[in-house]
């Protein structure tokens, strides 16, 4: 069990890296997963069909080949994500600003991939507007853009909050996958590294991860179930 | 879903039609022309149209074709396999601790009158406590992320001298977060019924097992057909992390194929094309069994079948996995 205190620090930078990792490619898959959903719902059918497509490609596709495309399939394309190397965020976020590029791989593939479950959130919260909200709206004369505006997505925001909420956990538990792909020092990299190159025992280096995953998880969990009871006795 | 989408703006008149047209135009001329420079153009520039790359994938006349088919072949078996493995296993031990807590909750709720008093304090206490620690098990291993409980067995079991074929780490990995998922939507299932439907078999005699195993688990599982099969959507993909732990499926094979032949752009797409075929005819059997039982209910009396909320919700989970 000493290894939890000796190497607390290990745990805790592990912690703070998947943390961040989590954040940014939260703030991303939120911005993409909106711009896919108005592209879902607007009355433009090529628009329409792209968002359908990117839905279903990355909704049916493992995170593991998004990580695989990104960390093997970049590179080979020449690129090394450097247009993530944003001045200013990468002073808090240091690893977006390293040479090695893997945390803004894994960062892309994270931020592809839950983009296409943020989006699926956000529509199923226009469809929970009932549909005589957006038909009153329409005989006022409001067009397409002050409808979505002014009357449904004010309304589909509560909806969506839940699916959403339930969307980032899945987000925090899948950035597991990232220690696998070369981001060294996340929380589940650091589980492979102190068991097999420290020569810790396996048990209390388990538990200090699950603990770590278990802190981000588990109560944004009681958040949402709280949430969820609210707006079904308010309903 | 059309229907809801048309809601947001008027039936079209000529005006309005050929507006729709004239940026359908423009939309797909810019969205072609990102595609070139941002896709294409990159990927040309590179050479990965080449023949010298495709032509293993694609080309049956070239000679490395039939052995990477044949390895591609035993990768999908071995991706296949453990998945069927891992779902019936987590459908099996899903529902017996979907079962566990719902009779365990109702132990909590019965106060063994006509027992001594302090049996009767002993039996509460210890179905309260049991009924505590299920929920904290169900908590903990749903809060886990599935890379990790696969990486814990692969790694965890070797240390007791218990040691398997990959395989069963991938199977034991994936039950014991895909079982926990399934309990839970199972067990919204139940909770969801009617209240009346427990009532009415306590009415006629049966015992609490009786009662759910003949009553709420049937209905629970037709009520989540949809959520469960997207579950095995779930599963089916969550198999590729089968690589961390160098268990032989399509994933791991195709850096094996990468490996030799340096192509790792088109091994990558022909396997993204394999799973996305799989997975998204899961997903229309998904919507198919939905709209059938959502059109199956003929019986007037019964009350509008809402889905419980959690059954959106763990579709929505359904990107727990990976």
């Amino acid at each position: 069990m000493s290894v939890l205190i000796d190497k607390f620090d290990v745990f805790a930078g592990g912690f703070w890296l998947t943390l961040q990792i989590c954040v940014l490619a939260a703030i991303g898959a939120l911005i993409l997963g909106a711009v896919v959903a108005v592209l879902r719902i607007s009355p433009v059918p090529p628009l329409r069909a792209l968002g359908t497509g990117y839905v279903n490609v990355f909704r049916n596709m493992p995170l593991t080949v998004v990580m695989f495309f990104a960390a093997f399939g970049l590179p080979a394309l020449g690129s090394n994500a450097d247009f993530l190397r944003i001045p200013g965020l990468d002073a808090i976020f240091n690893r977006l600003g390293t040479d090695l590029p893997y945390f803004r791989f894994a960062l892309i593939a994270l931020v592809l991939y839950t983009a296409a479950f943020v989006c699926e959130a956000l529509r199923s919260g226009v469809n929970a507007v009932p549909a005589g909200q957006a038909e009153a709206a329409r005989s006022l004369g409001l067009t397409f853009g002050q409808n979505l505006r002014y009357v449904v997505l004010p309304q589909s925001w509560k909806a969506s909050v839940v699916p959403l909420g339930s969307v980032i956990i899945a987000m925090i538990k899948n950035s597991a996958l990232v220690g696998f792909f070369g981001v060294v020092g996340d929380l589940s990299q650091t589980a492979d590294q102190l068991t097999s190159a420290g020569g810790y025992a396996f048990i209390p280096v388990a538990i200090g991860i699950s603990v770590g995953y278990l802190i981000m998880t588990v109560p944004l969990g009681a958040l949402l179930d709280r949430i969820e009871k609210r707006q079904a006795v308010a309903r | 879903m059309s229907q809801q989408t048309s809601v947001l703006y008027d039936v079209p008149g000529p005006r309005q039609r050929r507006v729709t047209l004239i940026s359908s135009l423009i939309a797909t001329v810019l969205v072609l022309i990102g595609a070139y420079f941002l896709i294409y153009r990159p990927l040309a520039d590179k050479g990965q149209f080449s023949m010298e790359l495709w032509g293993p994938l694609v080309d049956p006349s070239n000679e490395n074709f039939p052995l990477v088919w044949d390895r591609i072949g035993l990768g999908l078996k071995n991706t296949l396999t453990a998945a069927a493995l891992a779902i019936v296993a987590s459908l099996v031990v899903g529902t017996l601790i979907a079962v566990l807590r719902i009779q365990l909750k109702s132990l909590t709720r019965r106060r063994f009158t006509g027992m001594a008093t302090p049996l009767a304090y002993l039996l509460r206490g210890l179905s309260w406590l049991l009924s505590a620690v299920t929920r904290v098990c169900v908590e903990v291993f749903r809060g886990l992320p599935v890379v990790l409980t696969i990486f814990f067995v692969a790694r965890g079991f070797p240390e007791f001298g218990i040691s398997f074929d990959n395989l069963w780490y991938l199977v034991i990995g994936l039950t014991v977060y895909n079982s926990v998922v399934i309990a839970e939507i199972l067990r919204s299932g139940m909770e969801g019924l009617p209240g009346g439907q427990a009532e009415a078999a306590a009415a006629i005699g049966l015992s609490p097992a009786q009662t759910t195993r003949m009553i709420l688990l049937p209905q629970a599982f037709r009520i989540m057909l949809p959520a469960l099969i997207s579950q095995l959507v779930v599963v089916l993909k969550d198999t590729s992390l089968g690589f961390i732990i160098s268990y032989e499926e399509t994933l791991n094979i195709g850096k094996q194929i990468i490996g030799v032949l340096g192509n790792p752009i088109q091994v990558y797409v022909v396997i993204a094309v394999l799973f996305i075929a799989v997975n998204y005819s899961l997903s229309k059997l998904a919507q198919f069994v939905q709209r059938r039982l959502s059109r199956g209910r003929k019986t007037a009396g019964t009350p509008a079948q809402n889905p419980p909320p959690a059954a959106l919700m763990s579709q929505a989970e359904g990107a727990g996995g990976i």
